[in-house]
């Protein structure tokens, strides 16, 4: 049995650590290209969303590589998501490629039904198990560390790409590293060479936060590399969700005292007062508690046609009426120039510098990024 | 009360099946239903103007028509339509609707809104009427008898869509007393028609799919002519429960229609954006192209020429009258039909 599963940001790194260390064979897709997203788009129905499409090129290019089995989440409405695992199965299956599926379905209480699934699949005892999960989740609490230090050096390194160099080596260490001890040494490692790296004082930083459905927002190739180019354009971003953060709160049930989207979900109302499925209320949650935190700027993105995503967008407008703080939505599909977005996000970075660094413009009316 | 308060209720998704249920229910408790009229080129424009872009037609089309109405009546019905049976959910637009509105559209009147929400149990449906009622009646036994005769008219309703009518047609029997004459020209072909009621019932937005297809000689099956616990049965075979009622019910009709019956080729009706049928559509052609049944999907939009959506029917009936008489592994799908 050889396990591959979808790519989703810096997933494949924890996801890697914990099915290696429960003895099994993975095989990690090579990362998302232009290439995996044609094929992906060639097989999908036409106005499913992004993720299904590139996780579909994602198992073609993962099948060559020999998987023969992919295991990925399920769920139970009313975001499409949950019923990926099916359709995939099935448009594989036409495809003629015999891949088995595992799909873990939400636990309805407790961690443990997680560990339950996990035992069904690989023959080994609690002890490894709950090694296996112990690396995962470090090699995840590292990456996300890292990354938001990454983040904030992006906007003021003076020589932009030095920041995004050592990330990426640190990545790397990090899918190779065994131990805790050796994961410890190289976040920092990082932390060193990141705080080391030259910056410009005089550069006027702007926060621009993210928020939106997760995978479009944890997977850089679904997004054009967003948070880069708002790096270079001199924004800081933070994001709604991280991955850490989201384990903690679906799989570990929030046992953990991480930054959390239940705040999110409550600062919702009185805007939105419903969950709608997949993230739409923490996306307008988000937007709120962004904007009473002092950002500069709000970004939502999502896969073109996304529900959720739909009625949050609708919403959003009145956020910005009544918080004040400008909002934009860039929706990501099939279209992968590059030079579209970077000038509306130029624009949009342009705007908030404006409002926050000339006082006397601030009382000027903006509409809509 | 002396005067009536008037309820608005707009002619757009949950009208197609819940109407008689609600006009019922308010008419018991004395308010005076008031409903928009069917979608036309106005209200679309309004739907257009005042919703975000991304949203799928029908509902942009429901914002319309609230806009049309919002200013006739005393109090807007507005539910959250959140989930109408157990463990399965309508759409993700539908729970956040009356937050859409209430953000995009100013000067509403005072709106009726109430969650329901019945994915953990069916009482919650009926406790959603009862806080629906008690805007008009602090009775709690004026509430439950309007409940039952509002709940035996859609039980009549549902009959006479089983028998073959469709929503409007049944809706019109109903306030009028009499069955009409049941138009029995002779059908060439039988035809599964699918998609969200919502849509294909709504004939501005569906650009007369229907009316055009009867014409052409066919006779027309859709998800609603099928009895519920036929369909329930059906959509139970899937390999993973379906969470959208809507969904569900559209795939159990085309796996029971694809298995049992006896017709000659499916129609799909969908939206463009529609996530729901990004799935369903996906899932119904692919079933239906296991077994040879020719299907043609058509997508709508804004755009409301006719003329487009007429040549794709008509050459999907010559199809099926050429693959019956000329030779039978004429291709049923792939370029032929796929491409135009």
């Amino acid at each position: 049995m050889k396990i591959t599963f979808p790519h989703m940001g810096n997933l494949w790194i924890s996801a890697k650590a914990l099915l290696e260390g429960l003895n099994l064979e993975v095989v990690v897709p090579p990362p998302c290209t232009k290439k995996t997203l044609s094929l992906g788009v060639l097989h999908a129905p036409e106005f499913i969303c992004l993720p299904l499409k590139i996780n579909l090129g994602n198992y073609i290019e993962a099948a060559e590589k020999g998987a023969d089995t992919i295991i990925i989440a399920g769920g139970r409405g009313p975001c499409r998501f949950g019923y990926y695992c099916r359709l995939e199965k099935e448009i594989m299956d036409d495809l003629g490629y015999n891949y088995e599926m595992i799909v873990l379905e939400p636990p309805e209480k407790s961690f443990f039904e997680v560990i339950q699934d996990i035992r069904a699949i690989a023959k080994c005892s609690m002890l490894q198990i709950m090694n296996a999960v112990r690396t995962a989740w470090l090699k995840c609490c590292v990456v996300d560390e890292i990354e938001r230090k990454v983040q904030m050096i992006r906007a003021r390194e003076s020589c932009p790409g030095l920041a995004d160099g050592i990330y990426k080596e640190a990545l790397k260490d990090i899918d190779s590293a065994q131990r805790g001890k050796e994961i410890i040494s190289i976040k920092r490692r990082a932390f060193e060479a990141l705080n080391e790296v030259p910056v410009d004082p005089k550069r006027e930083i702007v926060r621009i936060a993210l928020v939106g459905e997760i995978y479009t927002i944890l997977e850089p190739f679904a997004n054009q590399n967003i948070e880069k180019h708002l790096g270079k354009l001199g924004a800081e971003v933070k994001r709604s969700l991280y991955l850490s953060s989201w384990v903690n709160d679906h799989l570990l049930g929030g046992v953990l005292p991480l930054e959390s989207t239940k705040e999110a979900c409550r600062l919702a109302a009185p805007y939105l007062n419903y969950f709608v499925g997949g993230h739409g209320r923490e996306t307008v949650g988000s937007a709120v508690k962004f904007s009473r935190e002092g950002f500069d700027g709000i970004i939502q993105i999502a896969p073109l046609t996304c529900g959720p995503e739909i009625v949050a967008e609708a919403i959003l407008p009145e956020i910005y009426l009544s918080e004040g703080v400008p909002v934009m939505t860039i929706y990501m599909d099939e279209q992968t120039g590059e030079a579209g977005l970077i000038t509306r996000l130029e624009a949009f970075v342009d705007m908030t510098r404006r409002i926050k660094f000339s006082e006397k413009d601030s009382d000027l009316l903006i509409l809509r990024g | 009360m002396l005067v009536s308060v008037k309820v608005g209720i707009p002619r757009a998704l949950f009208y197609y099946y819940l109407f008689p249920l609600w006009k019922a229910f308010f008419e018991y408790l004395g308010a005076q239903v008031v409903v928009s009229p069917p979608t036309n080129k106005e209200i679309l424009n309004m739907g257009v103007r005042e919703s975000v872009d991304e949203a799928c037609l029908p509902v942009k089309i429901y914002y319309g028509h609230v806009m049309y109405i919002k200013d006739k009546v005393d109090l807007l019905f507005l539910p959250r339509l959140v989930s109408i049976e157990k463990k399965a959910y309508i759409c993700p637009k539908f729970m956040g609707l009356p937050d859409m509105i209430r953000s995009n559209l100013t000067g509403l009147p005072p709106v009726i809104n109430v969650d329901v929400n019945a994915v953990k149990g069916q009482r919650a449906y009926k406790k959603a009427f009862f806080e629906m009622g008690s805007h008009f009646s602090s009775s709690f036994r004026k509430i439950n008898r309007a409940w039952n005769e509002a709940f035996k008219l859609q039980s009549r309703f549902e009959e006479l869509l089983v028998s073959g009518y469709f929503p409007l047609e049944a809706i019109g029997i109903l306030e009028s007393g009499h069955k009409g004459e049941k138009d029995k020209h002779d059908a060439a072909h039988e035809i599964a028609v699918l998609g969200h009621g919502y849509t294909i019932y709504d004939n501005f937005l569906s650009l007369n799919t229907i009316k055009h297809l009867k014409e052409m000689g066919a006779k027309i099956n859709t998800v609603e002519n099928l009895p519920l616990n036929i369909i329930e049965r059906t959509a139970a075979k899937l390999p993973k429960r379906m969470f959208w009622t809507m969904g569900k019910r559209i795939l159990g009709a085309a796996l029971y229609y694809l298995e049992r019956s006896q017709i000659d080729g499916i129609v799909y009706v969908t939206v463009f954006g529609c996530g729901p049928d990004s799935m369903i559509a996906d899932l119904t052609e692919r079933y239906a192209r296991r077994r040879g049944m020719p299907f043609i999907l058509i997508t709508l939009d804004e755009h409301s020429g006719e003329a487009g959506v007429i040549t794709r029917l008509e050459a999907f009936m010559d199809m099926l009258a050429w693959s019956g008489k000329n030779e039978n592994h004429f291709s049923s799908h792939g370029k032929l039909v796929d491409i135009c």
